[in-house]
């Protein structure tokens, strides 16, 4: 009977051990930093095309820090699924002014972005799928900002926007 | 000393089980009372007697986010898309690809990764028909049930609306 009872005690407290690990993974993945793997040509030259290793903060989205200019990680409003990485051109109440497709025509167009949005565009103009083409995106689907670069080693150190 | 470790120990204790609660609510599942009267009467169906405790409580499951698969009719939780502090809850009508009709009596088609949500109440709710299609990225989970006051706990059902949607083929 004590046997059980020792292997139950034993069994409780290994449970309490994993479960207190997997809490502050969460808490650390989801609230403080995670690490991320970019690819893709869309922000070339920021980014390389094959793919870097960079840390993601989720800080700053939290207490509304990013502006223009920083380079932030989003879900993707055609695919929730899917992560993309993009820089900040406005934010609400902006007037954007872009090229919506600079192969075939440079006419510009003007927006401005509505409340509770952001405009987001990546660096690399000619392959990136972006705000111009599904318009602004809505903050809520922000989910960090990218802050330190840890692969390639050429570049590692803090992330410069 | 004996009383500086007790207390070190005690908030140790209670640290951990606010992680612990926290990876809960954000992974499995969480607990969140619904305000206002846009989803009556499938939530709070008498809001106008102005009394707070009488909020439904219900329950939102979060397993659904790992694919992101709704169905018609789905009650689900999300950010505001202009307002990304406010979480709404309202019906899911259309999803990818459906075509709609908007109250500008126009017919639209849902674009890739959006779906149209709307509110049960259609008096007095802030939904599609206002703010158009929103990204499926803000949903934030699924209402399941509803588990307080004790004398409407139940399953919170499907409904779908006819004559609204026409699938796409």
């Amino acid at each position: 009977m004590s046997a059980w009872k020792s292997i139950a005690k034993e069994a409780f407290t290994q449970t309490c051990l994993v479960a207190k690990f997997l809490g502050f993974l969460h808490l650390t993945n989801n609230y403080l930093f995670s690490p991320t793997l970019v690819y893709g040509p869309s922000m070339l030259p920021t980014l390389n095309l094959t793919g870097d290793v960079l840390l993601v903060e989720h800080v700053s989205h939290r207490i509304q820090k990013v502006g223009p200019g920083d380079v932030v990680l989003v879900r993707s409003p055609l695919d929730p699924t899917k992560m993309v990485t993009k820089r900040i051109v406005g934010m609400e109440g902006d007037q954007i002014n872009f090229l919506p497709d600079p192969s075939i025509t440079d006419i510009c167009r003007t927006i401005m972005v509505p409340k509770g949005h952001i405009w987001i565009q990546g660096d690399n103009m000619h392959a990136s799928c972006d705000s111009r083409h599904y318009g602004p995106v809505p903050y809520g689907l922000v989910q960090g900002k990218l802050f330190f670069r840890v692969w390639p080693p050429s570049g590692f150190g803090s992330f410069d926007q | 000393m004996g009383s500086g470790s007790l207390l070190w120990n005690l908030t140790k204790k209670y640290l951990t089980a606010g992680v612990i609660g926290l990876t809960i609510t954000d992974r499995f599942a969480s607990i969140v009372p619904v305000r206002g009267g846009s989803m009556s009467p499938t939530f709070n169906p008498r809001t106008n007697t102005g009394l707070g405790s009488l909020d439904d409580r219900v329950l939102i499951e979060k397993f659904c986010l790992a694919k992101y698969k709704f169905s018609h009719g789905d009650v689900v939780v999300f950010r505001s898309p202009s307002d990304h502090k406010q979480k709404l809850i309202k019906r899911i009508i259309g999803l990818p690809g459906d075509w709609i009709g908007t109250p500008q009596n126009d017919v639209i088609k849902i674009p890739e990764g959006h779906c149209w949500v709307e509110g049960d109440n259609p008096v007095s709710s802030m939904d599609s028909r206002t703010f158009g299609p929103i990204p499926l990225g803000l949903v934030h989970g699924r209402a399941t049930t509803i588990v307080w006051p004790p004398q409407r706990i139940c399953q919170v059902e499907k409904r779908i609306p006819r004559d609204r949607v026409s699938p796409s083929a």
